[in-house]
């Protein structure tokens, strides 16, 4: 599988993204300009975290009328894999690939911090390698990460199971502690409705690697390359053998 | 024509800037501010446009590019022309 790295000005989280895919997860991987039209046939679009467009206006704002992000939408209405990472949340969350918005982080602080997060169904393609109720600790960096939604929204995406990650302590508990920058219902991550669109405030490629103090952050990259080579016979893993890491 | 759009968040939305800047204005001693509301201003240029052409187009680019109507409002007046 091909995975495609979205560049918009102001991006900086970019590399890093394409280096966890490309030298940790052992996948093709292109970087993707977000003036151009063409995704360049790749299975799943990343769009990583930054300050696309300087934030102005609002996060995400500005990057959502960037022509390849129209392909982007029409990639994710045809059941095409999209991650958004920080910024690339904001983004999917202005663009209406995901329901809500953010607010400023409840303390007004840029928050750059390892946080803890649980994996509240590990039936999506962004958590199969992972396990329900499983910790990962992953970087957080952002201004904007006060999940909202109106609460009609909310009860959609609580029946639903639309939220996957939730903040949580070392332990694996919801607390208002754990809960750093304010978002509802413990927000960190949510999946839209058909499954194929994530987006997630932490940083998975911040955490990829063991010198960078955390490799959980690949349980998501593993996720997606375990649902997307499954569906070709030739690549499947051996049965019995559930990835976890890889 | 010029226009002015006000942009803030819905009463229903937590306004953590605005709670900050109360919350100074307390510590300075201007104790009859009971609530303080950010917002952002926005003034557009409208070329060759008419009040019933900024009626229709004003509300259509505050929706859909200057409020994200999830968490904010907009008002919006005519500052120059009719």
């Amino acid at each position: 599988m091909k995975f495609g790295v979205v560049r918009f000005p102001g991006s900086n989280c970019d590399f890093d993204t394409v280096h966890a895919l490309r030298d940790v997860m052992k996948r093709p991987t292109v970087m993707l300009w977000h003036k151009d039209h063409d995704l360049q046939g790749v299975d799943c679009v990343v769009l990583p975290g930054g300050f696309s467009y300087g934030d102005y206006l609002r996060a995400g704002a500005i990057a959502r009328f960037s022509p390849l992000m129209q392909e982007v939408k029409a990639f994710a209405r045809d059941g095409g894999r999209v991650l958004g990472i920080c910024n690339g949340f904001q983004i999917l969350l202005e663009l209406g690939l995901l329901p809500g918005a953010m607010l400023r982080n409840k303390n007004l602080k840029f928050l750059c911090q390892h946080v803890h997060i649980r994996i509240e169904d590990a039936r999506t393609d962004f958590t199969r390698a992972g396990q329900k109720g499983q910790v990962l600790r992953i970087p957080i960096a952002h201004f904007d990460g006060n999940y909202y939604a109106p609460a009609r929204i909310l009860k959609d995406l609580e029946r639903d199971g639309q939220v996957v990650f939730r903040y949580c302590d070392a332990g694996g508990k919801v607390t208002a502690e754990a809960n750093v920058n304010g978002s509802l219902a413990h927000i960190a991550g949510i999946r839209n409705k058909e499954g194929n669109v994530l987006g997630l405030m932490p940083h998975p490629e911040r955490a990829s690697e063991a010198l960078l103090g955390s490799e959980d952050g690949r349980t998501i990259f593993a996720s997606l390359i375990l649902s997307l080579e499954r569906r070709k016979p030739a690549r499947r893993p051996a049965t019995g053998k559930k990835a976890r890491h890889d | 024509m010029k226009v002015r759009i006000l942009v803030s968040f819905k009463d229903s939305v937590l306004d953590p800037q605005g709670q900050t800047v109360k919350n100074a204005l307390h510590t300075m001693g201007y104790a009859a501010v009971t609530d303080v509301r950010q917002g952002k201003v926005f003034e557009l240029d409208l070329e060759g446009a008419t009040r019933k052409d900024a009626e229709t187009l004003v509300p259509e680019i505050a929706r859909r590019v200057l409020a994200n109507p999830i968490i904010e409002k907009f008002d919006w007046e005519i500052l120059k022309g009719r």
